[in-house]
């Protein structure tokens, strides 16, 4: 493993706290994979942005480029067969696409750090946490094996781990689930980055530890005054943490808008229709309403807009023209700030 | 959905099950040092046409039930009655024919399938094992209504599992739980592994087949909301043991056990109305370990009500006395030595 120089110099010293514009900005993302059955086209121009202390959670179902998107802004993608076709990723106005992996090895881990879904294949099954933990310090630091034990430990009573001295030389298999995964929070916090990305924290866990789990994020989102982009299916987590949502449908995104409003008033029909696909207690006994369908093939994605062929208001130019992502207004024309709906008929679908 | 006034005989008994499972140390002389007590003491019926839920975290041994009533793990202790027949007991052809009525759904339809068999294999491998529900050359077009029954395309029965999405796989392994006309279906997580748009699909596939064939399900499921919906009545675990049964209106809008009231406003609603206004009780710790669980009541170390009683007297799963008599809806099963109503939900 090589060491860095740690006086090596980083873009943009991280107490430039004065944010001017926002800590990360995605501009027109596209990701593609070249696989042996064609190109599945991923990420089709994403846009989003998320300042220091704000929680933006990208909401999708599995395939809808929500993950390849995160993995582009850490740097982890596999290319090939990954492959960025377009697009820029602004972290503190610069363009991370445009770095050397020698610097964006530098913001991976101290600048922008992941935490991953499943905390047992994610952690190295061999090593003591405590190893894992100090790796950090070890690598980004330089600090010695007894400092970055010392940290570790300190690591680990911060994310509320009980008798963190005791533990920090037990392996990954001795900890629970809800532990492992505050062991993969502290390790994204051991070098206070400033921006973290969550894909999908606490699928894994029971609703109990996943309380715990996200109010520990909160906490230490508010703490560090962090930026946090949240990766989930679930909206019932969304509604708890999130201040602003992107919608991602077939690699794109088909609605942003504030928390609140969303689920007051969708304006695109797929995020109405995972709202009304939630049970709800005066429903009980009818059909639940469902999105009929399948998502779409990334090999053999629909014309037009890619939910046209699941959407109950779809009409002929949804099969022929891509909506672009409309900026969505009150009856009256009066703005509604942040949100923005890719449909062709957002008026109606949140007005009519 | 059932009428639960014209319940009648249950179809389902389940008396006292235990299921513990050793922990042996040594190599060649192996010798028995403790158990995990998956399941410890349960009891509940079933009744013809109704589901029932059951809800709990992981380890609370939801997934053991299911195994002892398909009787894939042979009980410790304690009875499985189906039709008066203890099946705990039962073994060869006995045992077979009692199976042919009680099928189970499984959590992950990637894995339960195998992938080097067709969908009609896989549907059609239960005529092999129970030939005398369709005979040998009726099966192909048995299989072919099944699929057309789940919503799949009959066409569909020479290709592989890898050629379906989740969803659809979930509906393949659905099929294969109905082949043989059962009057119990157990699922175990039947949509979690599932994309919340296909969820729904799946629970409506689920009713309707309900209603059509009068199954009886056992729904196991940590999705809260998901439960409600499907479910009769509720039960709910922890570690091993049922703390609170009863119908679904009585365990989310009255629940009396703690761990009920805990579970209930840990899980994250989907409205962020409810962020600010809403009664959260975060439990601290983990779940005990089910090898070494905690004396008297199970949950006491977790509880917030805990106090010397809980640590002597386990708690039975009973009417509470304060409610017996009474035609509160607080009135049902719960095994808690201090229970009593609170709202967590928002109503």
């Amino acid at each position: 493993m090589t060491t860095i120089d740690k006086t090596a110099t980083v873009p943009a010293p991280r107490n430039g706290g004065d944010n001017e514009g926002p800590l990360l900005e995605v501009r027109d993302l596209h990701v593609e994979f070249h696989t042996r059955d064609g190109v599945a086209k991923a990420v089709n121009g994403v846009n989003y942005s998320v300042s220091a202390g704000e929680t933006l959670a990208v909401l999708g179902e599995s395939g809808s480029g929500k993950s390849v998107t995160a993995q582009a802004i850490m740097g982890i993608l596999d290319m090939p067969p990954g492959k960025i076709p377009q697009g820029e990723i602004f972290f503190r106005g610069q363009d991370m696409l445009k770095m050397s992996n020698e610097e964006r090895r530098k913001i991976r881990g101290s600048k922008i750090a992941m935490i991953f879904q499943d905390a047992l294949s994610s952690l190295n099954p061999v090593l003591t946490v405590g190893y894992q933990l100090g790796e950090m310090f070890r690598v980004h630091q330089g600090l010695s094996k007894k400092e970055a034990k010392l940290k570790s430990i300190e690591l680990m009573d911060r994310v509320k781990i009980p008798a963190a001295k005791a533990r920090v030389d037990d392996y990954p298999h001795h900890f629970s689930g809800g532990m492992r995964q505050r062991i993969m929070i502290a390790m994204a916090m051991a070098l206070e980055p400033d921006l973290i990305i969550a894909d999908e924290p606490t699928t894994a866990l029971d609703v109990t530890v996943q309380a715990q789990v996200m109010d520990l994020l909160a906490e230490l989102q508010r703490e560090m005054n962090m930026g946090l982009i949240l990766i989930t299916h679930d909206l019932g987590v969304v509604a708890d943490v999130a201040d602003k949502i992107a919608v991602m449908y077939a690699g794109r995104i088909v609605e942003t808008a504030p928390v609140h409003e969303i689920y007051a008033r969708p304006a695109h029909p797929y995020t109405k229709g995972l709202l009304e696909s939630i049970p709800r207690l005066d429903q009980k006994g009818q059909e639940l309403f469902a999105i009929k369908g399948l998502p779409p093939n990334l090999l053999r994605m629909p014309s037009g807009c890619a939910f046209n062929p699941r959407c109950t208001a779809a009409q002929d130019i949804c099969s022929s023209e891509i909506p672009v992502l409309h900026s969505v207004t009150e009856q009256d024309g009066s703005e509604l700030p942040g949100r923005k709906s890719a449909c062709h008929f957002w008026k109606e679908t949140i007005h009519g | 959905m059932a009428d639960l006034s014209s319940k009648g005989e249950p179809i389902l008994q389940v008396r006292n099950l235990v299921k513990h499972f050793p922990l042996t140390q040594g190599i060649l002389f192996k010798k028995q040092v403790g158990a995990v007590k998956a399941v410890d003491g349960v009891s509940f019926d079933l009744y013809q046409g109704e589901t029932l839920g059951i809800v709990g975290e992981s380890g609370c041994g939801k997934s053991t039930i299911a195994k002892l009533l398909m009787n894939l793990e042979r009980a410790t202790a304690g009875e499985v009655f189906y039709k008066g027949q203890d099946i705990t007991k039962l073994s060869g052809r006995a045992l077979k024919a009692v199976r042919r009525n009680i099928q189970m759904v499984f959590q992950d339809p990637y894995t339960s399938l195998n992938p080097r068999m067709t969908v009609g294999d896989i549907i059609g491998e239960t005529f092999e094992i129970h030939p005398e529900v369709a005979p040998k050359g009726d099966r192909r077009r048995k299989v072919q209504e099944l699929l057309d029954v789940v919503g799949l395309n009959p066409e569909y029965i020479n290709r592989y599992p890898h050629q379906f999405s989740g969803g659809q796989r979930q509906r393949i392994g659905i099929a294969r739980g109905l082949a043989l006309n059962p009057e119990i279906i157990i699922c175990d997580e039947p949509v979690s592994a599932l994309d919340v748009s296909v969820q729904a699909q799946v629970i409506n596939l689920m009713e309707k087949l309900q209603d059509e064939f009068n199954l009886s399900y056992i729904f196991i499921a940590h999705d809260l909301s998901i439960v409600r919906h499907i479910s009769d009545r509720v039960g709910v675990m922890y570690l091993g043991k049922m703390a609170e049964i009863g119908t679904d209106a009585e365990i989310y809008e009255h629940p009396t056990h703690p761990y009920t009231q805990a579970l209930l406003s840990a899980v994250p609603v989907p409205d962020p109305e409810a962020r600010e206004n809403r009664d959260r009780i975060i439990l601290t710790g983990d779940v005990p370990s089910p090898a070494n669980p905690p004396s008297g009541c199970r949950f006491r170390t977790r509880c917030w009500k805990a106090e010397e009683k809980c640590a002597t007297d386990v708690p039975l799963l009973a009417i509470p006395e304060r409610f017996q008599g009474s035609d509160s809806p607080a009135a049902h099963e719960s095994a808690c030595h201090f229970a009593e109503e609170r709202a967590v939900l928002p109503a």
